[in-house]
């Protein structure tokens, strides 16, 4: 199918694009890489009056250090954050989830920011926001906002963004010294959205677990953070037993649903199986064990 | 802002001005304005692969990148990989290898193998498998396919042509 017509704006400036969105409002879409927007154009799942294409507009593509973490422009394109030095050694989390994004042609268009907004619960940069306790700026003509990403995901494709906002950036702090990711995801097939996807970050100190860190995709209608597995781990050894146990109240704290890819019983079963291994993955880079 | 919009696109190396509507998909742009009809449209939702492109140097969905986001820009399309006289080092390796049967998903399989070599060299099967795996063919050639991008690309770091030798 092929969308219905709308007007087109291609804003040089966020200033530009905020005061088209502060006169149009609803009727108005924020057109990033379009690879989860366009499909929904020709399916005519959205008619909006206009499409504001940010694309143009300069200095929003930029990965920048900043004191204690990151700085990723909105336009970051997926295929950016796979192939970054930066991302590669403050972030390897993210560079090894891309992986599983989709398919190159998707990831040369996708945007970090252009995800965030669309908030499929299935997809991994919402999942690694919500880990890496991302905080998201906002940007309208009444002013800028920081929303932690904790705030930001408020239902499935639906964010903390009013009509009138956009996101501009997102600011990811380091996570603690010394510690050690893990990332696992099973789709049915390569490059499809995940039947359930876990990111964790874990960080130890004298062989007790100072900073445990789970979030989970696909199994809920935003991602989810698993704060009753977390506290299991903090403060404990990390043994099998603990990662074990751990893993199980990951499970209990999913809320998947039953639809066509899989019953709700198997994701919660992925999310056990699958946070236990990004859970030992991330103790054997904490010890250097493995990069 | 709405209405029509004049735009500059340089395909396989000719510049083109035309007046589109915002909502042309690029795909639609290149068959319909530019009668360049090699890239084909298969789910128009960027899930099969079909109509992939080069824009800018990078692959993309031309059923997902509207006509009007391509303006200045420049496109690659299966009609400037090479010439029937001329075949570029992957159209006469999916020759020699029989990768194709019916024809449709081959130029977005071309354009996506394109992308491939240039951003990883030389390729390992898996890596092919995995690249290709945004790309539908509904005649089940794959594993053709699969030999014809591995010796594409081995022919194109070494330089020769992709023969079956």
């Amino acid at each position: 199918m092929k969308p219905a017509p709308f007007a087109y704006a291609a804003p040089r400036s966020v200033e530009e694009a905020a005061a088209l969105l502060a006169e149009h409002g609803g009727d108005a879409r924020l057109l990033a890489g379009g690879q989860s927007l366009v499909p929904m154009l020709n399916f005519r799942l959205l008619e909006p009056a206009l499409l504001v294409d940010i694309n143009r507009i300069a200095g929003l593509d930029g990965i920048a250090e900043i004191a204690g973490g990151l700085r990723l422009g909105a336009l970051v394109r997926h295929r950016m954050l796979e192939t970054s030095p930066l991302i590669a050694s403050r972030f390897p989390i993210i560079a090894a989830a891309m992986a599983e994004v989709a398919h190159l042609a998707i990831r040369n268009r996708g945007t970090i920011g252009g995800s965030l907004a669309h908030a499929d619960p299935a997809a991994e940069l919402p999942l690694l926001a919500l880990l890496l306790e991302a905080r998201i700026t906002a940007v309208s003509t009444q002013g800028r906002r920081v929303i932690a990403a904790s705030d930001f995901f408020t239902a499935a494709l639906t964010t903390a963004l009013a009509p009138d906002e956009i996101l501009t950036e997102i600011e990811l702090p380091d996570p603690p010294a010394g510690s050690g990711w893990g990332f696992a995801e099973l789709a049915r097939r390569a490059g499809d959205f995940a039947l359930a996807a876990v990111g964790v970050i874990i960080a130890e100190a004298g062989g007790i677990c100072r900073t445990a860190r789970i979030a989970m995709a696909g199994v809920g209608p935003t991602p989810l953070r698993a704060p009753a597995a977390e506290a299991l781990l903090q403060g404990g050894t990390l043994d099998t037993g603990a990662i074990a146990a751990a893993s199980r109240a990951a499970a209990a704290a999913a809320q998947p649903a039953d639809d066509l890819h899989a019953s709700a019983a198997y994701r919660r079963h992925l999310v056990e199986v699958l946070t236990r291994g990004a859970l030992s993955a991330a103790v054997a880079r904490a010890r250097k064990v493995v990069p | 802002m709405s209405g029509k919009r004049r735009i500059a696109v340089t395909v396989n190396g000719t510049r083109y001005e035309r007046e589109v509507e915002p909502r042309l998909l690029l795909g639609d742009f290149l068959r319909s304005e530019l009668d360049l009809t090699g890239t084909h449209f298969g789910c128009e939702h960027g899930i099969c692969g079909a109509c992939t492109v080069i824009l800018n140097g990078d692959s993309v969905r031309a059923c997902l990148v509207f006509a009007v986001q391509a303006d200045g820009g420049e496109v690659l399309t299966v009609e400037g990989l090479g010439s029937v006289e001329a075949l570029h080092p992957l159209q006469q390796a999916f020759h020699e290898h029989h990768g194709l049967q019916c024809g449709y998903c081959t130029p977005g399989m071309l354009m996506t193998a394109l992308d491939l070599i240039r951003k990883h060299g030389r390729l390992t099967e898996a890596a092919v498998r995995a690249g290709i795996s945004g790309n539908l063919c509904r005649c089940t050639g794959y594993q053709n396919i699969v030999t014809a991008i591995c010796a594409a690309a081995a022919a194109m770091q070494s330089g020769e042509p992709a023969g079956d030798a």
